[in-house]
């Protein structure tokens, strides 16, 4: 049977990807960032999965205000990096995982969560820094990956509950797949930040370590905080953090272990937080 | 009844709701046709006359021609939207973030080199700067 092993959460702040693909990463600004996150491409590096199951969200690319799905999960077979404005970034191709994503999407919605199913979508820089901070700049990304999007640009997006509960759905479906694939969890996007009026560049460090203090600890309370602390202490933006809550979720209920922590202010407008939890059984 | 709306005593933030969003669909959906190069090229050959072509308010128009963002998203523009205009500019997210807050381009960069506007004196509308 398929299996979740472990869950990594990551900003994925645009700026990076530009710092990555200009060749930046070596700047004075850019070198704590990079070097923040050696730990984690080793650990990646040594611990291959078959799939990364990639939550993240769409920022007006692939879905314009047309049609506005709060949960869609990518069935396709691969998945182009999108233009967003400059040119696609030279990143490769996503490959998919059609056959265990359509899996997931009839398990978890026979438990209630109405997914969007999308066939066809390139996928912007949400879905392909958190890659390239993970995985390096690689000929080719090192598994297929199930690219799921949430809806965190327009209100209400769904609650921290919703997703972690959503995440337990994922799980389920996951572990009654019958290849026995090593799957990884990916919750991306936040810490603090706003990107939007006079209060730009609202920056809460407090925030940020007590939220990845408890989403180790007790993800269970985590999920009950509402909109309105994530907007008011970490941000217009910072509501993204929402979607660390599904791979919090997808892990098993037993306390996981913390292979990696890192924060770092700023990348661009932004707090960045990467975390690495493996489950025990 | 009304809708709950908690958000709306954070001070210089406006939440990009289902209302904000009927109000700015036609303003959105033009920045949205910046993503493609034609476009982007139409536009900068006449500004005027591209928004024209949209069933945008005047003051949505006149917010954009001002690359006024503050206004903009105050006429129902969302932030990962107007975006689109500052990249057909050649702006940085963060020149068009700082281009929001009343302070230089500068004096924005540092203030995030050193750690961000701080969260005290920042969660309530009142509160002092």
């Amino acid at each position: 049977m398929a299996k979740i092993t472990a869950s990594v959460y990551t900003s994925h702040v645009p700026a990076i990807g530009a710092a990555i693909d200009l060749r930046k990463t070596a700047e004075p600004y850019w070198q704590p960032l990079f070097k923040g996150y050696e730990p984690a491409k080793a650990w990646m590096k040594a611990h291959r999965p078959d799939v990364i199951f990639l939550v993240y969200n769409d920022h007006a690319t692939a879905f314009s205000l047309d049609i506005i799905p709060t949960f869609a999960i990518g069935c396709a077979a691969e998945f182009k990096p999108a233009d967003e404005g400059w040119g696609p970034r030279p990143v490769p191709v996503v490959k998919g995982h059609p056959e265990l994503a359509a899996h997931i999407a009839q398990s978890v919605i026979q438990d209630d969560f109405d997914l969007t199913i999308v066939n066809k979508m390139d996928v912007d820089h949400g879905l392909t820094v958190p890659l390239n901070l993970m995985c390096g700049s690689p000929a080719a990304w090192p598994c297929p990956v199930i690219p799921f999007a949430v809806n965190v640009v327009q209100y209400p997006v769904p609650s921290g509950r919703r997703c972690y509960q959503l995440g337990k759905a994922i799980r389920k479906a996951v572990a009654s797949y019958d290849e026995p694939l090593n799957v990884h969890i990916w919750g991306t996007g936040g810490m603090s930040h706003q990107l939007q009026g006079p209060r730009a560049g609202l920056i809460n460090k407090e925030f940020d370590n007590a939220f990845l203090d408890q989403l180790i600890a007790d993800p269970e309370a985590l999920s009950r905080k509402p909109h309105i602390d994530y907007v008011r202490e970490a941000g217009s933006e910072g509501i993204e953090l929402v979607m660390w809550l599904i791979a919090r979720g997808a892990m098993n209920d037993t306390p996981p272990r913390v292979l990696h922590r890192f924060y770092h202010v700023p990348a661009s407008n932004t707090a960045v937080g990467n975390l690495i939890l493996e489950n025990t059984q | 009844m009304a809708l709950d709306k908690p958000y709306l005593d954070v001070p210089g933030t406006t939440i990009f709701d289902a209302e904000q969003s009927r109000k700015g669909y036609h303003l959105n959906q033009f920045c949205m046709s910046l993503m493609k190069a034609e476009n982007r090229a139409r536009f900068k050959a006449g500004e005027r006359a591209y928004l024209d072509e949209w069933p945008m308010t005047e003051d949505q128009k006149q917010a954009v021609l001002a690359r006024d963002l503050n206004r903009c998203i105050e006429l129902g523009g969302n932030i990962y939207f107007l975006a689109k205009i500052g990249a057909t500019d050649g702006k940085s997210f963060q020149q068009m973030a700082g281009s929001m807050t009343g302070m230089t381009e500068e004096q924005y960069r540092d203030m995030m080199i050193s750690g961000g506007r701080p969260i005290e004196g920042n969660r309530y509308v009142g509160e002092k700067k």
